[in-house]
């Protein structure tokens, strides 16, 4: 089986081979290439250099196109502070006041140099692979976008207090949600990753999320053309598993603090579970730990398929070690051939 | 009559449905039946401390955590000069966001050490490690409470410890965020004398450090 079958017959809750890796690489590209994060995602080149070039070292089933999550936020004139060893995050709000989202517009997606470069990355992976390895994009959910347009207490306040302005941030969140997913999977993408972690109920009580959030997934998930993995980026999703699947989501990236045993039976032939390895404990793991956690997860949630093995985050982060990963690696395959013999 | 245990009871239910009107009432009503401030302080801290748990255990939300320190701190707020109470300025304490620019946590923070009547300084967010470790020395703060959203600004509380012992500062480093809580031994490999899984545990810490604790 070649990458994309094998994901699919997970997907579809059937035995592959054996559990797909789905080592969700992003910066660590850099750390591949040795060279500076804010030179490496500054051409599109790079980024799909780095990204084959790991695909080989670690035998990953999938290529991420993922930069940073606030490459969105460039595209509404918002801040990106970069440092030389983590994710480039969001700088002060561009949003200064509730009053400030009457005025505000969606963004064309050609006006943003950063989404053109993820989008150019696409292309030439997809010219590379076809449809042997699965591409996947990210589009953060115009629920969870505003903790970096207005800062979280102040959407929180929008959120609870002032439903007719917030109605009015979704809509116009939506459609740049909708537009940049979209464009994705124009340049090759397979599927979406919707990083949504308010969502979880770590953030949002369930009662509030059902009235707000659960309903802008399921208009904007209906209206991206490919399929979705839902990413709770390490926040608990248990709860909200049968939630999740109304939205029509295929995948849930799901944390490190779930109970494995809870998640997947609730998940069986229903939804996908992609994750749930620690990515920040990952930094201090030996390549023996790293092992006995690979097989821990595929003994309690890879049977049946329906297993990505991933972080529980998104993105692995820039200080854990290669050997760890390669050792992830081995792992899964040591221990991830269909049939499972860990039942 | 109610029991204090009651009476936690229904405040809780009240901070966690973010009803900022019962709540005043609830606060009144007790106020009526306890004297003194000490009691309110205790109202709050144990409400506020259940709402911590109750995140940890994952059955309460990060906004119901929030709404409830800010309704706290605004009730807390409201009775101090009517009952012609100072703040607790000993030990001196300062709260600050190391690097990023997500001030959250700083905010829950702040509101729930407001609400137990502390006053404390607050550095602001996007600090650098000198304009802390300047600042810090500059208002001989003694218990530092430090907030991360990101791994790397986390990592970098080591630097911070290191910056203010060779300065000769004794002050104590309290950290938390996102890094701290999905990695339980991270606080000790920067140096810290102490992390918050949650928010709530703030007033637990300086209880002990001013006791003399940890």
């Amino acid at each position: 089986m070649n990458s994309m079958e094998r994901t699919l017959a997970a997907i579809t809750h059937t035995e592959g081979d054996r559990v797909p890796l789905f080592l969700l690489l992003s910066l660590y590209g850099a750390k591949e290439l040795q060279i500076p994060i804010r030179e490496y995602f500054s051409n599109p080149g790079n980024v799909a250099r780095a990204q084959r070039r790991m695909q080989a070292k670690y035998r990953n089933d999938v290529l991420y196109t993922f930069s940073y999550a606030p490459v969105e936020i460039e595209a509404w004139g918002g801040e990106v502070v970069f440092v030389d060893d983590g994710p480039p995050n969001s700088g002060e709000p561009f949003l200064r006041s509730i009053e400030d989202i009457e005025k505000l517009e969606v963004p064309e997606i050609a006006d943003c140099p950063g989404l053109l470069r993820v989008l150019e990355t696409t292309s030439i992976l997809k010219a590379e692979v076809g449809s042997e390895t699965p591409i996947v994009g990210v589009a953060i959910s115009p629920f969870s976008l505003p903790v970096m347009q207005m800062g979280f207490e102040k959407y929180l306040e929008l959120m609870i207090f002032h439903p007719t302005e917030f109605d009015r941030l979704m809509r116009i969140n939506e459609e740049f949600c909708v537009a940049w997913a979209n464009a994705q999977l124009e340049a090759g993408a397979t599927a979406i990753c919707y990083f949504d972690p308010l969502a979880s109920p770590l953030m949002v009580e369930r009662e509030r999320y059902l009235a707000t959030g659960h309903l802008v997934a399921k208009r904007t998930i209906a209206r991206i053309k490919g399929p979705t993995a839902t990413h709770l980026a390490s926040g608990i999703g248990l709860p909200i598993v049968d939630d999740l699947i109304a939205t029509g989501t295929a995948i849930i990236g799901f944390s490190a603090d779930e109970d494995l045993d809870r998640m997947k039976a609730a998940c069986r032939n229903r939804i996908c579970l992609l994750g749930n390895l620690n990515a920040l404990e990952m930094r201090g793991w030996s390549p023996s730990r790293a092992a006995s956690e690979v097989k821990n997860l595929i003994a309690k949630a890879g049977a049946g398929g329906g297993l990505l093995l991933a972080d529980n985050h998104g993105e692995i982060p820039f200080q854990v070690p290669e050997d760890v990963l390669l050792a992830v690696s081995d792992a899964v395959r040591e221990f991830g051939g269909y049939p499972l013999a860990l039942r | 009559m109610m029991d204090m245990s009651q009476w936690t009871d229904s405040f809780e239910r009240t901070l966690l449905q973010i009803d900022r009107v019962q709540a005043k009432d609830l606060f009144a009503d007790f106020h009526r039946q306890h004297d003194g401030f000490q009691a309110l302080e205790v109202l709050t801290a144990a409400t506020l401390e259940r709402i911590g748990g109750k995140w940890e255990e994952g059955t309460v939300s990060l906004s119901q955590v929030y709404m409830s320190g800010v309704i706290c701190e605004e009730l807390i707020e409201d009775y101090l000069p009517r009952l012609s109470i100072s703040r607790k300025n000993d030990p001196r304490l300062a709260i600050a966001v190391l690097l990023d620019h997500h001030a959250l946590g700083k905010r829950i923070v702040t509101s729930i050490v407001r609400a137990g009547g502390y006053d404390l300084l607050d550095f602001g967010q996007g600090v650098e490690v000198d304009e802390l470790v300047r600042l810090t020395l500059e208002h001989r703060v003694e218990i530092l409470l430090i907030s991360t959203l990101m791994l790397p600004s986390a990592l970098r509380v080591r630097e911070v410890r290191e910056k203010l012992t060779a300065a000769g500062s004794r002050v104590k480093i309290v950290v938390g965020g996102a890094p701290f809580r999905l990695d339980g031994t991270l606080w000790e490999s920067v140096g810290a004398d102490a992390d918050g899984k949650n928010a709530s545990d703030i007033l637990g810490t300086l209880e002990a450090m001013t006791a003399g604790g940890r």
